[in-house]
């Protein structure tokens, strides 16, 4: 069969034919909306309209099969129309009322979650891992899977002092940009790169290479046509890796996760802040990992028990002070938490006030 | 098809939380390249490391972006995996599908991938995960002839997204889907043949709620603000607090300009102090709305830790106006590529660019004078640059003032 004539810069389509009628009617008018569990919430436009959203976990890995049906619920109930969130959550948009309960029966009949909405733990931003990137050093998806597990009360029913955003990179690149979470989970090598000498020249650029490094940790090594890296300089990130193959940084045995807390991206009371590190390393433990959920779990358990209402963990953090906050958890602190790259002159204590 | 047997990943199938594993293994059924996959990732988790190799040159005739070569270093042992290449689609505005156009796509992949995906990727594109160099031309011409364009990737416009906007929030302060569509369909060439230094990601909040969280991931973030009041209804004041909202504890304490009082029964906001930071307006949204002048606030660089250290977008146009056809808009976006191409070294993000070159040689660049709202605080040491042109100011203002009589600071 003739294959169809393809098209270029076309873009993609006009997102006006994706909206169903009621968004179409009460588009830019929406008057408020409502929280009515972690899983519904309700707009109410001008009009008087009232459009419900049932929101729904995903892993956000789906097999074609599972986008089916998706797609069947959505006929269903919905018209046929629903969306996905930035944290990869489907949400049904359901605008007659009687189609509400019947829709919530059917996604529990499936085994689908509902949850996510309001002071509560929603989907987690993370990256693809051991399951398709080159880079990785721990797998994205099993922790997920494995805190989200854990954490599933905070999902669907138990109520938090304000939302708490988890997310996961798999490397110090965080394609998911999750270093402004509540509480982030980045894998780390902790170990010099080796380097294949004798492929070096047919594989890499010297001043790439030489460029990639933040710490000028690598210089040349003429001798060998290949470079030299400084173990007092390097900081592992992994960076020299990703531009010339031949520099190998993966080890089973020495690669684990960090855990870092108190980011934010809203400006709501306080500015967006970066995520601060507190655990310096766990090691990778699969399938499982369960020291890296242990301590996350733990983390929010302080938090729900510590925090007043409305407080994102970084605001209860610094509230509280960051000595409360490891002697409130138990954390043990290290040389790793005190900043020796680029924020140190920003994050160093200038006054003698502090509590014990 | 050869059954792998996965006794790790199988306990990722247990427990209340939707598994991937199952994911895996549901495309697996009827699909070599998953099924190779499922065998592959089970040796990840034995081994505790990755076989990806770094990516290779793939692509589409015409695009230098949009796929992402991805290659197994266990080819003869899971041959299903030896190429496993990433497809990304353009995903409209807001993320909002109809079944009909997601079962189109699901069957295309179904012809000629993997039968697995990411709903959505991290920078928004529908991403179709694991198919075979000789099948990429077929795939583009299947999708693009109905009306689906590949996203992008390399040092290129990265495909722009947005938040949910008017579609379903009161919140938002101009019509993100629409720019997000209008920018998109602006930029194609940007987005399909990478000509910059390094990626860059352009990513619209309707206010400062920032649900695409810009700030921290777009090197250009377009939040959405407004200049007039916070109209207050005082009767739904009395609902939230007759519904027992701590009005004091929850709304005024928490005022980061303490601009708000609350007597019992009125609610009154001293609006020239409110910074629009969102929180009262979100925690009473039936009570309280912006009114007035609408637009948005532009930042500048933000991106994660590689190379030198994480950072957060930095104010560079604190108000400008957001509507069609977005003239301005567009024109500011030219000029900073403009200054970007100028300045950069290769792989260098344009945060990092300012960084090395100073915001002043920046906002010059793009013709943005300096205004109190770019910054945190001014200046701490008395190292600075003086021009000719700023001596010159300097004096000419003190020569006026000697004719006047009159000191302007």
């Amino acid at each position: 069969m003739a294959l169809p004539q393809r098209k270029t810069d076309i873009g993609p389509p006009h997102y006006k034919q994706f909206l169903p009628p009621i968004i179409q009617k009460n588009y830019g008018k929406w008057k408020y909306h409502e929280v009515l569990s972690h899983g519904v919430m309700v707009h109410v436009g001008d009009s008087g309209d009232k459009l419900w959203t049932v929101r729904v976990a995903s892993p956000r890995l789906l097999s074609t099969t599972t986008i089916r049906e998706h797609c069947d619920v959505a006929e269903k109930f919905c018209g046929g129309f629903f969306r996905y969130t930035t944290r990869n959550n489907v949400e049904f948009l359901v605008s007659d009322e009687k189609q509400l309960e019947p829709l919530k029966k059917d996604l529990t009949a499936r085994g689908f979650k509902m949850g996510g909405i309001g002071a509560a733990i929603t989907n987690v931003v993370h990256t693809q891992g051991w399951v398709h990137c080159h880079s990785a050093c721990t797998d994205a998806s099993g922790l997920v899977k494995s805190m989200m597990d854990e954490l599933m009360d905070y999902f669907e029913s138990k109520t938090l002092p304000n939302k708490l955003r988890l997310a996961v990179a798999c490397c110090v690149n965080m394609c998911g940009a999750v270093h402004c979470s509540d509480i982030a989970v980045v894998a780390v090598h902790t170990k010099v790169p080796t380097i294949a000498h004798e492929n070096f020249k047919n594989m890499c650029e010297l001043p790439t290479v030489i460029g990639s490094c933040p710490t000028r940790a690598i210089s040349p090594d003429p001798a060998n046509k290949s470079i030299k890296i400084n173990a007092d300089k390097c900081m592992y990130c992994g960076n020299c890796f990703t531009v010339c193959p031949p520099i190998s940084i993966k080890d089973p045995e020495r690669d684990g996760v960090a855990i870092l807390v108190g980011g934010k991206i809203n400006s709501l009371r306080s500015n967006p802040k970066f995520s601060k590190l507190v655990i310096p390393f766990i090691s990778n433990e699969p399938p499982r990992w369960p020291k890296a959920v242990a301590a996350i779990k733990h983390i929010v358990e302080v938090y729900a028990a510590n925090a007043r209402k409305h407080e994102r963990v970084g605001e209860w953090i610094e509230r509280i002070g960051w000595e409360r906050f490891f002697s409130l958890t138990g954390i043990d602190f290290t040389f790793q938490c005190i900043d020796d790259f680029t924020f140190m002159r920003d994050t160093m204590r200038t006054s003698s006030t502090f509590k014990w | 098809m050869k059954k792998y047997d996965t006794p790790l990943i199988d306990e990722l199938e247990k427990g209340p939380w939707p598994s991937f594993v199952t994911e895996m293994k549901k495309a697996a059924k009827n699909n070599e390249m998953a099924n190779d996959a499922v065998g592959h990732l089970e040796k990840c988790y034995r081994t505790k490391v990755g076989y990806w190799k770094h990516g290779g040159i793939v692509g589409v005739l015409g695009y230098g972006g949009g796929v992402i070569g991805r290659y197994s270093e266990l080819g003869d042992e899971f041959p299903g995996v030896a190429h496993f290449h990433t497809v990304r689609l353009n995903q409209p505005s807001g993320f909002f599908y109809t079944s009909a156009a997601l079962k189109e796509i699901c069957d295309i992949w179904d012809k000629y991938g993997s039968g697995l995906t990411n709903v959505h990727g991290s920078t928004g594109d529908l991403v179709l995960l694991g198919t075979k160099t000789d099948a990429l031309e077929t795939i583009f011409a299947e999708y693009s002839s109905r009306g689906w364009d590949l996203g992008s990737s390399g040092s290129a416009l990265r495909t722009p997204s947005c938040c949910v906007g008017p579609g379903r929030c009161e919140w938002t302060n101009y019509d993100t889907l629409d720019l997000n569509y209008a920018l998109t369909q602006e930029f194609q060439d940007e987005i399909h043949r990478p000509m910059f230094s390094y990626k860059f990601k352009i990513k619209m909040s309707g206010c400062a709620c920032d649900c695409v969280a810009s700030i921290a991931r777009a090197d250009m973030s377009i939040i959405g603000t407004w200049k007039g009041h916070i109209e207050v209804n005082q009767d739904e004041v009395k609902n939230y607090a007759k519904n027992g909202m701590d009005i004091n504890a929850e709304i005024v304490n928490m005022c980061p300009t303490q601009c708000i009082s609350y007597d019992g029964k009125d609610l009154k906001i001293n609006n020239a102090e409110c910074s629009r930071c969102m929180h009262c307006i979100s925690k009473m949204t039936k009570a309280l709305k912006a009114t007035g002048e609408r637009g948005a606030t532009i930042c500048i660089g933000s991106k994660a830790p590689i190379v030198v250290g994480s950072l957060l977008s930095w104010v560079i146009v604190p108000f400008i106006k957001v509507e069609p056809p977005y003239t301005e808009l567009k024109d500011l976006i030219r000029k900073i590529w403009e200054w970007w191409d100028d300045n950069a070294k290769p792989r260098e993000r344009i945060g990092e660019v300012i960084e090395m070159k100073g915001m002043r040689s920046f906002l010059e660049g793009i013709g943005q004078a300096p205004i109190p709202q770019q910054i945190k605080e001014p200046r701490k040491d008395p190292f600075m640059f003086y021009t000719e042109e700023d001596m010159a100011a300097f004096k000419a203002k003190e020569a006026e003032e000697k004719k006047t009589g009159k000191y302007k600071f």
